[in-house]
């Protein structure tokens, strides 16, 4: 019995990985432009139904498909940024929130049209193999996302920390004024923070592919549930974002095998609960 | 009462008497003029009006964004239902039923919230998280259908019963048309007294407003209680009117944000914008439906999409919503 929870907890945590990538694209966005990306997940969603395309047009690999569904979101990000919110980005919160939803209205219904309401999803040929280990049986593409995911983590730390443009994007999130006092290009920096994000949010697309069947109505829980993972983890903390979207697979997990599996998402709102009420900062946040 | 009556109207100009005159007119004879199908859609209209007030309390005088308001309207919903089809009470019993209710759970969510002095992007975040987790109760409480959904018993058309809200829609557009002028009035004189002086000097700068020496905690607090208890209306008028209820539907967020769209658009904070917002929105949803219907297009989402693109100009070219420009260029704000 311990064994199967066990095992439903490390998938979770692997699942939750990916979860963690998607959440890592929100965090940048709102610690460097501080606008709230209420579109977040339906441009998920869309970054799979472009994977989806891709293998079906060129027999892609999801994994694979990263590179070029990224890419994409990136462009496609920084044209978002530059054309429509860098306008909004000193406007109050709810002319931007509006802004937003409105982005992610037209986004839902658009792949409504072009997809149509039914679930979709990728086969790939290694879908039902497994890695066993002793008693723990994982599945093969969870691993596979699980890693890519820690992968393109990795190199988003490693872009913040090393290169001089991850540093100056860093400066414009710590103090817009004083970035500007010094010379740095602020709109443009905030157009590629936000092409950065979209770009990670594109990686995870493809990765959630792996894992489920895409359509166009789960955008706005994909965006609910990256908003939990965020706060869980404290705004504006990537390791925070990461940690707690592992928490939150491990919890979703667990609630399906120890309840029902259509419960799950009310253990991630009672963690949500928990957390503003006992570390409002998040897990790994600062106080504000 | 009546004292007051007066002092409802003061500082207008003239003119925009002459309008609210006029328009009010138009709203009592419109069962005269139109058709079943515009009255039907005027329902509509009148109910988003009223929850677009209610909300308005909270956000556009209190500054505290709410996203899930359809948690209050569903709650509201729920609890007249209950007491109508399991208890045999008449829907009036069950509101004051459906006010405690929504009023303990907005003192729930401000109390867990406003205590940590969460706000802003948080609190929106924790509305919505209690809407979701509501939603999810409600799909597994069976005795109160489940996800199979709720459903009251459908009523007889030809005799208006106002005491158990069973009708003709005109009862109901009566009904609703009264509630929009009540909770306008009430609007009215709450911007005007001391606790609307507070609530904007909160949602104007929260830091100075608690320099000033006014309890911030208390009076979001009454905010969210009050924009909770008067939303719990909306949800009892729902239940009655489409006499059918599913968790899925009604505590969405979807419909928390159709809700929110109309102050917003129409203008956040003012009286008239929510009712602005309302008129213009839900025609245009329904006009939409016409025409695309008119051209042959039947695939679903052409509407939203274009829904959505009127938002975007909206927010992008008339950031502050439609009624002050409105208000502007015909002269009908108040002298100062």
């Amino acid at each position: 019995m311990f064994d199967l929870y066990l095992n439903a907890a490390l998938s979770g945590a692997l699942t939750g990985l990916v979860y963690g990538l998607m959440a890592l694209g929100l965090s940048v966005i709102f610690g460097v432009v501080r606008v709230v990306n209420f579109a977040h997940g339906e441009m998920m969603t869309g970054a799979m139904y472009g994977a989806i395309l891709l293998a079906q047009t060129f027999k892609m690999d999801p994994l694979v498909a990263m590179l070029p569904v990224a890419l994409i979101m990136f462009f496609l990000g920084y044209w978002l940024q530059r054309g429509l919110i860098n306008a909004f980005v000193t406007r109050p919160e709810h002319t931007q929130f509006i802004l937003l939803v409105a982005v992610a209205i037209i986004l839902v219904n658009g792949q409504l049209i072009a997809f149509g309401p039914n679930a979709r999803n990728v086969q790939v040929d290694y879908a039902l193999e497994s890695y066993q280990f002793g008693s723990i049986i994982l599945d093969k593409v969870r691993i596979y996302a699980a890693l890519a995911a820690l992968a393109v983590s990795a190199a988003l730390f490693a872009f913040f920390r090393l290169t001089l443009t991850g540093r100056a994007i860093r400066a414009c999130a710590d103090n817009f004024l004083g970035a500007q006092v010094v010379g740095l290009n602020v709109k443009r920096l905030y157009a590629l923070t936000f092409g950065i994000g979209a770009a990670c949010l594109g990686a995870a697309g493809c990765l959630m592919l792996l894992l489920v069947d895409v359509t166009p109505v789960q955008g706005p829980s994909y965006t609910l549930l990256a908003f939990i993972i965020v706060i869980v983890g404290g705004m504006g903390s990537l390791t925070g974002a990461l940690l707690s979207g592992l928490l939150i697979g491990v919890s979703e997990a667990l609630a399906g095998a120890l309840f029902d599996p259509s419960a799950k998402s009310m253990f991630t709102f009672a963690l949500l609960v928990l957390v503003l009420l006992f570390r409002p900062q998040g897990l790994l946040g600062r106080r504000p | 009462m009546m004292a007051a009556f007066p002092q409802l109207f003061a500082g207008l100009p003239r003119r925009a008497l002459i309008a609210l005159g006029v328009f009010f007119a138009l709203l009592l004879v419109a069962p005269w003029l139109v058709n079943a199908y515009v009255l039907s859609i005027l329902v509509v209209v009148l109910y988003f009006a009223y929850a677009g007030q209610a909300w308005n309390i909270m956000m556009g005088f209190a500054g505290q964004l709410s996203l899930g308001h359809s948690l209050y309207v569903g709650l509201g919903a729920y609890a007249a239902a209950m007491m109508f089809t399991k208890f045999g009470f008449n829907p009036w019993v069950g509101l004051l039923v459906a006010v405690l209710a929504t009023t303990a759970m907005g003192a729930i969510i401000g109390f867990l919230a406003f205590r940590f002095g969460i706000g802003g992007v948080y609190f929106a975040i924790l509305t919505i998280a209690f809407a979701e987790f509501t939603r999810i109760g409600f799909d597994h409480w069976t005795w109160l259908g489940g996800s199979g959904g709720l459903f009251l018993p459908v009523s007889n058309l030809s005799s208006n019963d106002l005491l158990n809200l069973r009708g003709a829609p005109v009862m109901f557009y009566y009904v609703m048309l009264g509630m929009c002028v009540a909770a306008l009035a009430f609007c009215r004189v709450l911007l005007a007294s001391r606790l609307g002086y507070y609530w904007q000097a909160i949602r104007e700068n929260e830091e100075a407003a608690a320099a000033l020496g006014i309890n911030v905690f208390r009076y979001k607090m009454i905010a969210v209680m009050l924009s909770a208890a008067m939303t719990a209306f909306a949800g009892v008028f729902y239940a009655f009117y489409y006499n059918n209820l599913f968790p899925e539907q009604i505590f969405s967020m979807g419909r928390s944000i159709e809700l929110i769209l109309g102050p917003i658009i129409g203008g956040l904070g003012t009286l008239f914008g929510p009712i602005v917002g309302a008129f213009v929105l839900t025609p245009l949803a329904d006009g939409l439906t016409e025409v695309l219907q008119w051209a042959g297009v039947e695939v679903p989402g052409v509407k939203q999409v274009f829904y959505g693109f009127c938002l975007l100009l909206v927010v992008v070219f008339l950031p502050n919503g439609i009624w002050p420009v409105l208000a502007r260029r015909f002269g009908l704000a108040r002298e100062n």
